[in-house]
């Protein structure tokens, strides 16, 4: 029957049709995906652009950065703008007053990430950064780059609770050391240091 | 009640004629106003009809492809499936640039998408619609279709020599070829059912596939030997006429760009689209008059239903399948589109001919079905087993390669 002539049309005809009307009925043969409502599950590893972790509720505050720079001299296409923050003083402090990534330079390289040794600056996972200007828009400065600590275990949890169990360690051994300094010196000496 | 929705387009056209009429207004104003009518709704519900299967044609050829096709234009929140795309591409292909190259033949350049669309509507005029429903009952409006549509011909190559430009011109004297070459076996399957009928006349033919055998099974040339192999003869040709895939090669876009309708654009474009549809609907409204029984109910009580219902289901069916083709099959080359049409459809379209003529002289019983198959089933098989030897694919090795 297959040497029929003009069966390969039918047969043709029947994985159309099969398709057809398979679409209606099995939802796993859909492979689109109805994007502002529904929303693609991204890899864990997907990254877009870096943001900036601060822990606790106050973005200012709590920020990890400290100004150090590091990434800002790694960063291959230099997108990265740093002023340290000064007191009245001039004395620096350890915080930026200015932190800008210029988006529309940023290749998504993630050295910025691997060099920061303060676990401050980590990779979003947000892609929905069109805007009408070329340029202010897409020049992310301190207020839309700092994102909390919640936020980055959400998008990354693997990742972010091995940086919270070495934050975590690193504090306790500081912790310890300090105590141990403490408890190795004379108590008059450390009033009188303070 | 049933006889009212079936007479209903006829009766309040009279109906709105006659209350003209009783206000004085003289007889030759009254058969204007009957014409342009008849005229509008025709057009109007073409129209619609080709508004509703260029969305349709999008999602069934999505579905096909397990996605779901056009479905966000709506009517402001409401998306209604996007049933609403039409209007989104009409108002887009209206508002784009009108382009003219600098060296087309202007003239002609504007000419060809109207002389397009002229022929697509004038066919509409013979086909029946329903019970008395002919616009114009010509004795020989079997011709007068096949004549007049003849004429998209001249309009497709209009397009691709006024616009001056290689692949318009290569487009066009494709769609040339293979127009005048599917032409023939198209007119020589509508002759078979001429024929059986003894009659020119689109309502006569349908007139000729009423009653039912055995009181359930519907007479139509389609569920006969020779009536189904020029169906799909017709089918096939008809397919080839309106350049739809797998006959789409005119305006093949992997080598012409768009054929001849490379130089077109906004609303021109548009106009040859919607006549390369209007043009489609025609052919399969003929096909359905032919074939498929036109406006006859498929069973007795579903006469229900009125006629031009059954005759709007019908051209809607045959479309569907259409598109159903388009999704399956890939495009034809050139050489074995005509290899097929010369070598394949015309002889089968002279079988089924001798096999009706043979049908008809046996005396229509059982004795002329056995022989009327016979008479397209032996060539069928011996020119698709030299087809599908011809074009069969073998290994192919690489000789200078390596």
């Amino acid at each position: 029957m297959s040497n029929f002539p003009g069966s390969g049309i039918v047969k043709g005809l029947a994985v159309t049709a099969r398709n057809f009307v398979g679409s209606y009925f099995e939802k796993d043969r859909l492979t689109t995906e109805q994007y502002p409502e529904e929303r693609p599950v991204l890899p864990e590893n997907s990254r877009s652009f870096p943001f900036l972790v601060y822990d606790g509720d106050d973005p200012e505050s709590g920020m990890r950065c400290v100004s150090c720079k590091i990434c800002e001299k790694e960063c291959p296409p230099q997108c990265i703008f740093i002023i340290q923050d000064r007191d009245a003083g001039g004395k620096a402090l350890k915080r930026p007053k200015v932190f800008d990534i210029d988006i529309s330079v940023c290749m998504s390289c993630q050295i910025c990430v691997e060099v920061c040794p303060f676990e401050s600056i980590r990779m979003d996972q947000d892609y929905e950064l069109s805007a009408f200007d070329r340029f202010a828009p897409l020049l992310l400065d301190k207020s839309r780059l700092l994102k909390p600590n919640s936020y980055y275990r959400r998008i990354h949890p693997t990742e972010a609770a091995e940086t919270d169990a070495r934050v975590e360690s690193e504090r306790k051994k500081k912790a310890a050391t300090a105590a141990a300094k403490e408890a190795a010196k004379p108590a008059p000496a450390t009033e009188g240091a303070s | 009640m049933i006889g009212m929705i079936e007479r209903a387009p006829v009766e309040l056209l009279g109906w709105f004629l006659g209350l003209l009429g009783s206000f004085g207004v003289p007889s030759w104003i009254l058969a204007v106003v009957s014409a342009v009518i008849i005229i509008g709704t025709i057009i109007g519900v073409f129209l619609g009809l080709f508004a509703l299967t260029s969305v349709m044609e999008r999602k069934i050829l999505a579905r096909v492809q397990n996605r779901y096709g056009p479905n966000r234009v709506g009517f402001f929140r409401w998306r209604l499936c996007g049933l609403f795309q039409p209007v989104a591409d009409g108002i887009k292909m209206i508002t784009k640039e009108d382009i003219v190259p600098r060296t087309a033949d202007k003239v002609v350049h504007f000419l060809a998408p109207v002389v397009m669309m002229i022929p697509a509507l004038m066919v509409l005029a013979v086909i029946p619609y329903g019970r008395d429903m002919v616009p114009a009952d010509l004795d020989a409006g079997i011709l007068y279709f096949f004549a007049v549509g003849a004429g998209t011909e001249v309009a497709v190559f209009m397009a691709g020599w006024g616009s001056n430009n290689k692949y318009s011109v290569l487009g066009a004297m494709r769609a040339i070829a293979q127009m005048i070459s599917y032409e023939i076996p198209l007119v020589i399957a509508a002759i078979v059912a001429a024929m059986i009928a003894g009659s020119l006349s689109p309502s006569a033919i349908v007139a000729a596939q009423g009653g039912f055998a055995f009181g359930f099974v519907p007479q139509w040339f389609v569920l006969t030997p020779w009536g189904f192999t020029a169906c799909l003869v017709f089918y096939i040709a008809a397919l080839a006429e309106s350049n739809r895939s797998p006959f789409d090669l005119p305006e093949g876009e992997s080598e012409l760009v768009a054929g001849h309708l490379t130089e077109y654009s906004g609303f021109k474009y548009a106009t040859f689209f919607m006549a390369e549809y209007v043009g489609m609907f025609a052919v399969c409204g003929m096909l359905v008059t032919l074939f498929l029984g036109g406006w006859q109910a498929p069973l007795p009580f579903l006469a229900v239903i009125p006629s031009w219902g059954w005759f709007l289901g019908k051209i809607c069916f045959v479309a569907v399948t259409m598109v159903w083709v388009r999704a399956t099959l890939p495009r034809l080359r050139i050489d074995h589109l005509l290899a097929f049409g010369w070598k394949f459809l015309l002889p089968m379209s002279f079988a089924a001919f001798f096999s009706a003529a043979c049908w008809h002289y046996a005396g229509r019983g059982p004795a002329a079905w056995i022989l009327s198959l016979a008479i397209v089933g032996i060539p069928y098989l011996i020119l698709g087993k030299s087809f599908s030897n011809r074009f069969a694919v073998s290994r192919r090795t690489y000789q200078f390669s390596e």
